[in-house]
Parts: C-alpha cells; structure tokens; sequence
C-alpha cells in the first residue's frame, strides 16, 4: 500500500508533466488539424533556456528559491514561445490549405533540425543541474517504508493545475479562446466574420510552446538532468496521451498525460522498468481499438 | 551589401518597409539567437558553467536582417516572373517526368546495370549505390502503403528491422541461405504487418500514423531489451555473408569448398563480394518496381488508389476497406522485409541503432519528397536525400541539421513532391484526373 502510494505520487508528477506538453499538441491539433512534430523539441529547448536562466541567476546571485524559480519560469516561457511561434511562422503557415502530409513532413524535418541546432550550439553532453529544492513531507510510514511527497512534487503537480485552470478560463472566456474555437470548427466562417486566423493559430503555437516551457524546466529540476535528445520520446509520449485522452479536448489531454505517467510509473514499480514504453504503447493500441476516438475526444461524422 | 541592392529596391517598393520588415525578422532573429546562441552551456561535475558568446548573437541577427532583405528582393523578383503562370509548373514537371520517362528509365537502369563496371568505380562507389538502392526500395515499399494506399505510416523501419534480425538470427542459428532467408524475412514481415495492420487499420489518418510510430517505437524497446535473442544493444554481429549460389566470397575457403574466384579463375579481389551484393539489391529494386507497376495495374492497386482518393464511396461500391488495406500494408511491409535482410547481409552486422525512427521518417519523407505515389519520385528524392548528405561527411556535425532543414525549405517550396503524381492510374475523361 505504501509503495502503491509512492508509485501514485510518482506517476502524478511525471502525467503532470506530460500533460503540460500534450496540451500543446492537442490544441495545435484541434485548431489546425497537424501533428506539431517539433512540439517535443520545443519542450527541450525549453529545458535548456530553463537550465540557462538557472545558471544565470546563480551568477548574479539571486538564490532565494520560490523567486528563482519564478523568473525562470518566466524567462523560459516567453523565449520558447518565441521559438514556437517562429517554428510555425517558417515551417508550418506556408503550407496551410496544402495536402495532410505536407505539414507533418515539414514537422519531422523541423523536429530534426531543432534537435541537431541544440546538440551543435550547446553540446552533445548531458547537463546536469543542483537540486533547487530538497526537502520532503513524509506522508504515511509502515514496515520501515517511508512515504514521500517532494516540495518539487507538490510545485509541479500544484503548478499543473493551476495552469490547466488558467487556460481553461483563456479558451472558455475570453475573446482569444473564442477565436480559437471558432477556427477550430471553420476556419474559413470564423475568418469571414472577422477573426485573425493567422493570429489566432500563432497565438495557439505560443500557448502551446510557452506551456511545453513550463514541462521542460520541470523536468529539468525533477531529474537534474537534460540533453538534448530529451525531446524526442518526451513528445512522443506526450503525443501519445493526447490521443489517448481523445486529441482536440484539454481535459483529454490532461487525462491522458496522467494516465500515461501513471502506466509508466507502475509498470516500471511492479513489472519491468525495461519495458515501459512498450506498456505505453501497447496501452494506447488497446484503447484506440475500443475507443477510436480516445477517451474524451468526440466521434468525427464524416459527410460525403 | 545594402547598398549593391538598393537600386532595384526604390522601384517595387517603399525603403521603408522592406527595411521595417528585415528589422522585425532580425528582432526575433536575437530574441531566437540570445538564451541558446548567446549562452553556452559547458558541463562541470555536478552543474553547468556558462559561457558567453554574444558575437554569435550579434553575427545571427545581422546576417537575418541582410538576409532578409536580400531573400525579400530574390523572391520579389522570381514572383513577379513565375505569377504569369502559377501552378502550372508542378503538373508541367511532371509531364516532362513522363515524356521523358520513355527514354531516361532504361537509360537509368542500363546505367545502374554497367555501374560496377565503369572506370571510376571503386568499393566507395558501389558501396553508396547498394546504399542508394536500399533506400530506393524501402522508398518503393512504403509508397506502396502511403502513395498508394494513402495510409500514413511512421514506424516502417519496423519491418525492415523485422526482415534484418530474422535474416541474421535464422541465417546464423539454423545456417540457412540468403535465398532461402530472404523471401522467410519477407513473410515474417508482411505476417506482423498483418498483425499490426487487423486492429489499428480501421482507426483513421493520424490516429494511425501515431499507433505505427509506438509499433516501431516497440519493436526497438524489444530488441534493445530481449538479450538473449537480439543480443540487445550490441546487437548481432558476424551475420553470414551471402554466398554465389554457394560459392563463398572467400580468398580461403574452407576444406571441400570452392570460393568465387576460383570457380571463375580470377584473381580474388574483395571488391566480388562488393560488386555481387550490389547486383542483388539491384535485382531486388527492380523486382520491387515491376511488382508495384502490376498491382497497380490490377483490381487491388486500383482499389488502393480509389480508397486513398474516399474511403466512403470506396465502401459504397463493395470495396472492403479493412481488406484493401491490409493487402497494402502487409505487401510494403514484406518489401521492407526483404531490403532489411538484405542490409543484414550487407553489414554483417546489426543493432537497434540502425533501426530508429529517424530512419522511418527519412523513408518517409524520399517517399513524400518524391511525390507520393510516384515511382521515379522516389528515385529522385533517394538520390537527393540519402546521396547528399552522404556527399557532406565533411560537415558530418551539421549533416542532419542540414538535412532537416532541408526537408522544410522543400516541403515549402514544393508542397506536392519533386515529382508529383497524384493521380489516380485510370481516371474516367479529361479533367476528373486531377481530383482530391
């Protein structure tokens, strides 16, 4: 039971963070109907700038934690959703209104050439980081196992509802999250009655960016370390939950990510760590056998 | 700089502008450039150091506003030549495609054919055809899923790893020859491809690319991870070479067998074995070509096309989708098969390395490059994907940089492919060839 509980705790943070990714390629997917391949690489290089602030402000000596952490958190959002915005300003708006495959290509090649800018720029080595925050709250003890719940477990998995709730609100009230549900059911109404289309799908690829940022220095405190091939399976995962959790849907996403991290963390506790992904995966065919459309996705009806 | 291109500036457009514009690009040009570029991170013990570079931020953002101004002026002036005649470039290239096809397919392949042969031929040469070639088939295979089929598929190095590892584990436990392996790896691909292919196939376009790519993703975790059997990240090495109808590749062949060069009196030269794998592969490529040129000729690749073209009115007509698919998936995935026992025999040795997804998406892209669903297509973008940065080792740090970068500038300047040929086989009168 107390290792049970360990493994829950473990697998909340890691779903949060998947999460916080898979949102981003869930709303890219919704709005624009592609797969933001290079999703997992802007989530990277948001683990790097987030490592690169850290840095920053140790040397000019700002160490009091819960505003370090804040500024980075800051910095790195907005300078990956610029990188985010700059990825779909080069690769991905010249081909809008062009065939299905066209921007998935133009994604993969985006994804690879991100991953080889990062490794030559910064180096192909692992970084490694210091713990910010080291303390634990135990929470229950029996038969000389201690259960414990980390001051980064709480902040992630706090931070990760917060922003969920705030995004919400951004889609549900205001007049951006209008415009995005707008484009997202007819992108030529919604442009005839006077919505930036443009706009409106850049402003989703910065949303989506800016949040991958918060998982990529999440990560990069969780584990302390980062390279810069860190990406690839993260986005794949994180792509993985938000098919699993039905893609278009933010609660979907959200779902999914925990459900994804939860499998992993139990499957590594209880059966092999070697085989994770494979449960991942496997888990994922199985549900889209039964449910095609995912858990909370909504069933495309197709017109002639 | 600026100035050498001002004079053609005043006529088509207010200097202001242009410069408003390079300067917005060079804007987020240094905000793109600053964290990663500015500051590099050099790892010390159990934290990182940073180093600062901000020439390198400096440099970035004025080679983006120059840049900018100069690829501005280019393409104001190529646009104002090409919007004479928009669109009709695609289908005209592809029409010269076809006329020439008459006369460049067998000059290609008599090329291919006298190869090894010609003077400036040496292993490095062949070598990079047979390599070439592997790419060209896997290219042909998968069209055959995603031209043809219209199924996206994103995790076909699968079945190539399938087709290399049965190659290796039957060749070396059982001792069985290439010729008998061969069409063995081949089944066993299509075999898991129909396994693979019976749950997911009913799940649509992306739902589908994503359930291939953790397939793919799987079948590397396992083969990383099933020691015994795979030999894990070590992978299997000294898998048997392929022999000339059983005469070895050998300058010592063992007792009571007769090597190559001896059966043929030549002197024995490594570069045999080079040459004759070469051939095979080549066999291989055009086997591939002729039987994806019948089946499209046939019922099912007109089935394939036609559901690729609706699924619904497809289904209307009596076609099983489920089937039609199957057919489709299972015969690329026995192409890929055959190429990865091939490259088995070729390398003599095999890892989980050579099997990653990277090589799913580098098929996947010679197949959209090249057009989907165009046979010569994929010629071309093999040659120009695989070829190119091969040609670059000397850049080898910024090879797949390039290479990605690469796919981007020419899904963006040529959305369709390089050869589009995206219509169906057979087309009921002018004009409804062209549909979507």
């Amino acid at each position: 039971m107390e290792y049970f509980t360990q493994q829950l705790i473990n697998g909340l943070t890691l779903g949060s963070i998947y999460g916080l990714i898979a949102i981003g390629y869930t709303m890219v997917y919704g709005i624009v109907g592609m797969i933001n391949f290079a999703h997992g690489e802007i989530y990277m290089i948001g683990a790097f700038i987030g490592i690169i602030t850290f840095s920053l402000l140790g040397a000019v000596g700002i160490t009091w934690v819960p505003l370090a952490i804040l500024l980075v958190l800051i910095v790195s959002m907005f300078f990956t959703a610029v990188h985010g915005w700059a990825v779909e300003r080069i690769a991905y708006r010249p081909l809008r209104g062009s065939f299905r495959l066209a921007p998935l290509i133009s994604a993969i090649g985006m994804s690879i050439a991100l991953q080889n800018y990062v490794q030559i720029i910064q180096g192909a080595r692992i970084k490694p980081m210091q713990p910010v925050t080291r303390g634990n709250i135990p929470l229950m003890e029996a038969n000389g196992f201690q259960v414990n719940i980390s001051y980064l477990q709480i902040i992630i998995i706090v931070l990760t509802i917060a922003l969920m709730a705030v995004f919400s609100l951004i889609i549900a009230r205001t007049a951006l999250g209008r415009s995005q549900r707008a484009c997202e059911q007819d992108r030529t109404m919604a442009s005839l009655l006077g919505v930036n289309v443009d706009r409106t799908i850049s402003l989703t690829f910065v949303m989506g960016a800016a949040l991958a940022a918060v998982a990529g220095v999440m990560v990069t405190m969780y584990y302390g370390v980062i390279d810069f091939f860190i990406g690839f399976l993260a986005g794949l995962k994180a792509f993985t939950a938000a098919v699993l959790g039905g893609i278009g849907s933010l609660p979907g996403a959200m779902l999914g990510g925990m459900l994804i991290g939860l499998i992993e963390a139990f499957w590594s506790a209880y059966f092999s760590i070697e085989y994770k992904d494979v449960a991942v995966f496997g888990i994922l065919v199985v549900v889209l056998i039964f449910l095609p459309t995912g858990l909370l996705g909504k069933p495309e009806v197709e017109k002639v | 700089m600026a100035e050498a291109t001002l004079p053609g500036v005043r006529e088509d457009s207010p200097l202001v502008a242009l410069l408003k514009d390079a300067g917005i690009a060079a804007a987020i040009a240094f905000l793109l450039a600053l964290p990663l570029m500015g500051f590099q991170t050099l790892d010390s013990g159990t934290t990182v150091e940073l180093q600062y570079r901000f020439h390198w931020v400096a440099i970035a953002t004025v080679g983006v506003f120059f840049g900018r101004i100069v690829f501005t002026l280019l393409y104001r002036r190529a646009g104002a030549a090409r919007s004479k005649a928009p669109g009709i470039v695609g289908q005209g290239m592809a029409r010269v495609g076809e006329g020439l096809g008459r006369f460049l397919v067998p000059a290609f392949i008599l090329f291919a054919l006298i190869l090894p042969f010609l003077p400036f031929a040496d292993r490095r040469e062949i070598d990079l055809a047979t390599y070439v070639l592997i790419y060209v088939m896997l290219g042909w295979g998968l069209n055959i899923v995603v031209g043809l089929a219209g199924l996206l598929d994103l995790g076909y190095v699968a079945f190539y790893a399938i087709g290399a590892y049965s190659y290796a584990l039957l060749a070396k436990t059982f001792g069985f020859s290439f010729w008998l392996c061969l069409p063995l790896a081949g089944i066993l691909a299509a075999f898991l491809g129909i396994l693979l292919g019976f749950p997911v196939l009913r799940l649509r376009g992306d739902y589908l690319a994503i359930v291939t790519l953790g397939f793919g993703e799987i079948i590397r975790v396992i083969l990383v991870n099933w020691q015994p059997v795979t030999g894990g990240p070590n992978g299997i090495s000294g898998v048997p070479r392929p022999t000339f109808f059983g005469l070895p590749f050998t300058n010592d062949p063992a007792e009571g067998e007769t090597a190559f060069h001896e059966f043929f009196n030549l002197d024995f030269a490594s570069l045999h074995r080079f040459i004759f794998l070469y051939y095979v592969i080549l066999a291989l490529v055009l086997v591939t070509n002729a039987v994806t040129l019948r089946l499209r000729k046939m019922p099912i690749g007109r089935a394939w096309e036609a559901l690729r073209e609706d699924e619904i009115a497809c289904r209307s007509l009596g076609i099983n989708p489920t089937n039609t698919k199957l057919t489709a998936f299972a015969i690329g995935a026995m192409f890929g098969g055959f190429a990865g026992s091939f490259f088995a025999t070729r390398q003599g040795f095999i890892s989980p390395e050579s099997f990653t997804f990277i090589e799913s998406a580098v098929i996947l892209a010679i197949v959209v490059l090249g057009g989907m669903g165009s046979q010569a297509g994929v010629v071309v973008a093999t040659l120009f994907l695989v070829l190119l940065p091969e040609l670059a080792r000397e850049f080898a740090q910024f090879r797949m940089l390039i290479f990605g970068a690469a796919m981007v500038l020419i899904m963006v300047w040529r959305p369709q492919g390089l050869l589009a040929h995206r219509a169906p086989t057979v087309s009921l009168g002018p004009g409804s060839g062209g549909a979507r």
